[in-house]
């Protein structure tokens, strides 16, 4: 049964690709149309700024709910993260636990999903429009953003669904359902159905969509350009294989190799900052300016705020919820130690890669200043930039101007990394799913297919109509994520202060 | 005074087989017990999909009894009708430093592993079980041909 649905969806692919040949061009303008369409009132409003202001809504949300975390746990974020080091290490795991899933595995896991195209691309579009300033701001968010993630993450162990069979269910959903009963609040139910539903756009947006879009451009930037969709059936078709076909072994393969890669990206950043130690002050130099008066990009100061807050929340998704879909599945009789181990993926993810990334363009001239004062050359609300590319033909640039064969090696970790996200997100998007329309397998490989296709919409449509719509979805997640955070944030407080005082008195035993 | 316990790595080769079979002539001369030592190779520094996280707690349950059933129990049988002292032991980790967490945590006198033979690039480059236990063991190693 399952090789003849695998059988049924290669062959309706390979059609659409014979039909569409003749007229490859246009199916591209199609399908971007019809998706601006289509998306364009859900993004005006989930972007609207405030009366008056430039300043979006959702921003201020994201970043007042992570100060506010950061605040209510006094700073947990930089006061356990040594803790956190040593629960990844596996200091506190009991060797009775051994062959469960460990607190390593979860975080590598977790990390393989939101490291993606968000950390080379985004931060190229950010750093375009908001300038270098847009870095700081990126640092501060993802800072703050620790908060918000140790908070989820330590929900969703708490409240998650452990089946007889052994296999658990957690997750944003099942937190805000059972955790609002459990406190005697109304609406518990309605949030998880909202959030599901924008867990599955936000699966089938930034979870796919963009990095089909990002992947396609760095592939075409090196071969010669061609039709988005080609790009889209081919991914469409491997991971209909991995996530249809169960062929895991693909799966397992990219699991291994996205960490290689992604450290041999951040190698090649700081060789690249080494390179040019000398300009390494002025760079610090320009984030710093650009981050309060914005050196002449549209918005100013708080158009780098925008785009530095917007990159950091859609790269490292904390109060997005997707983490702790991730998380609840570690066997821990603690659910706030999977709260520690979380709060270390928005500084890996967005201190560490995304900084990186931003670095690099800046510091190897990318973009353009105007010598007689001092400011960027702006063109329509971006940046100019050296050679013209935009997302992650920027960062391709800035690499190519050290490396010269970087692009390539880049084409190979912007393939995996998008790769291994979809996967992720594909996981997250069926649990959701799952959660609105129940278990089986016709309904898993409905969404699955569904998934499919947005690869190839993805690959096909312009950056512009993906990327604000992925933004959209994936923060309409965090409205409803963070708001059910707000109520249920006591509960942690209470996790918290009872582990840490039996952590003071060595109740809670260190093994190693 | 508690008799002296030997140590078996067990993983149904035919290796472990005869070093088994030889752990039991000795523990039958010396009149020790046996402890039958299965260790499933798994590190907590691998990385894994969503979905084989979800089910992970799953699988090993069912690991477990698989190992149990197809292999440790009928073991623990055979030995135990030579008229033997026997117990066993299934665990999950770095094979060689697991045996060397068992042997000292059961105050062994010995170990006994059972060796492949295999002299290949790829032995001498990764190691081998084997050898391994042979560099760490804190007890006399016995490596059974």
């Amino acid at each position: 049964m399952q090789n003849k649905i695998i059988i049924a969806g290669i062959s309706a692919l390979v059609l659409a690709l014979l039909s569409g040949a003749a007229s490859a061009q246009s199916v591209d303008e199609t399908v971007n149309q019809l998706f601006s369409n289509a998306t364009g009132w859900f993004v005006s409003f989930i972007f609207s700024p405030f009366p008056g202001t430039s300043f979006p809504w959702i921003v201020a949300w994201l970043v007042v709910a992570a100060t506010v975390f950061s605040f209510y746990f006094e700073f947990i974020q930089f006061r356990a993260f040594s803790h956190s080091i040593s629960l990844v290490k596996g200091d506190y795991s009991d060797p009775n636990d051994a062959g469960e899933v460990s607190h390593f595995q979860a975080l590598a896991t977790a990390l393989s999903g939101t490291v993606g195209l968000g950390n080379i691309a985004g931060v190229a579009v950010a750093v375009a429009i908001g300038g270098p300033g847009a870095t700081f701001w990126m640092i501060l968010a993802g800072l703050l953003g620790m908060a918000s993630k140790f908070t989820e993450c330590t929900l969703g162990v708490k409240y998650r669904n452990e089946y007889a069979d052994g296999t658990v269910s957690g997750g944003p959903m099942y937190y805000l359902t059972k955790g609002f009963a459990e406190r005697g609040l109304p609406g518990g139910r309605v949030l998880a159905v909202f959030f599901s539903v924008f867990c599955i756009l936000g699966a089938l947006g930034g979870g796919n969509m963009f990095q089909a879009n990002q992947a396609h451009q760095q592939i075409s930037g090196i071969v010669g350009g061609y039709p988005g969709w080609i790009t889209g059936v081919i991914f469409a078709i491997v991971v209909f294989a991995v996530i249809v076909g169960g062929l895991k072994s693909i799966a397992r393969v990219t699991e291994k190799v996205v960490p290689f890669m992604g450290i041999m990206y951040v190698g090649a950043a700081i060789i690249i900052l080494a390179m040019n130690a000398d300009k390494i002050g002025w760079a610090f130099g320009q984030i710093f300016a650009g981050a309060f008066t914005g050196l002449g990009v549209a918005g100013g100061m708080v158009g780098a705020l925008i785009q530095g807050f917007k990159r950091a929340a859609f790269s490292n998704e904390a109060g997005v919820g997707s983490a702790a879909i991730a998380h609840s599945a570690v066997r821990t009789k603690e659910p706030i130690t999977e709260g520690f181990v979380s709060l270390l993926e928005p500084f890996i993810d967005t201190v560490v890669i995304c900084t990186m990334t931003a670095l690099v363009i800046i510091i190897t001239g990318q973009l353009t200043i105007d010598p007689a004062t001092g400011n960027y050359i702006t063109e329509g609300g971006r940046i100019v930039t050296a050679t013209g590319a935009s997302g992650v033909g920027l960062t391709s640039a800035a690499f190519e101007s050290a490396f010269s064969w970087f692009p390539y090696i880049l084409a190979v970790a912007v393939v995996l990394f998008a790769f291994s996200t979809m996967i992720s997100w594909s996981y997250y998007g069926l649990k959701a799913w799952t959660f609105l329309f129940g278990e089986g397998k016709a309904k898993e490989i409905t969404f699955k297919v569904i998934f499919c296709i947005f690869v190839v919409i993805g690959a096909a449509a312009n950056l512009g109509p993906v990327i604000d719509f992925s933004d959209a979805a994936i923060f309409a997640m965090a409205v409803v994520n963070i708001f059910g955070l707000y109520f249920l944030m006591p509960v942690v407080k209470r996790e918290l202060k009872s582990y840490l005082s039996r952590l003071d008195t060595g109740e809670i035993k260190k093994f190693k | 005074m508690p008799k002296k316990k030997y140590v078996v790595a067990c993983d149904g080769s035919q290796a472990s087989i005869r070093a088994l079979q030889f752990a039991v002539n000795q523990a039958r001369a010396s009149d020790a017990s046996i402890l039958i030592a299965h260790v499933l190779e798994w590190s907590p520094y691998s990385f894994l999909t969503p979905e084989e996280i979800e089910e992970r707690h799953k699988r090993r349950n069912e690991e477990l009894a698989r190992a149990k059933d197809a292999l440790v129990d009928g073991l623990v049988a055979s030995v135990s009708s030579e008229g033997l002292e026997v117990d066993s032991v299934i665990r999950y980790g770095h094979v060689a430093k697991t045996l060397v967490e068992i042997a000292e945590q059961e105050a062994a006198a010995q170990i006994f592993i059972g060796r492949m033979g295999d002299g290949s690039f790829t032995s001498r480059v990764f190691g081998t079980v084997a050898a391994t236990l042979a560099e760490i063991a804190p007890v006399p190693c016995t490596i059974v041909p």
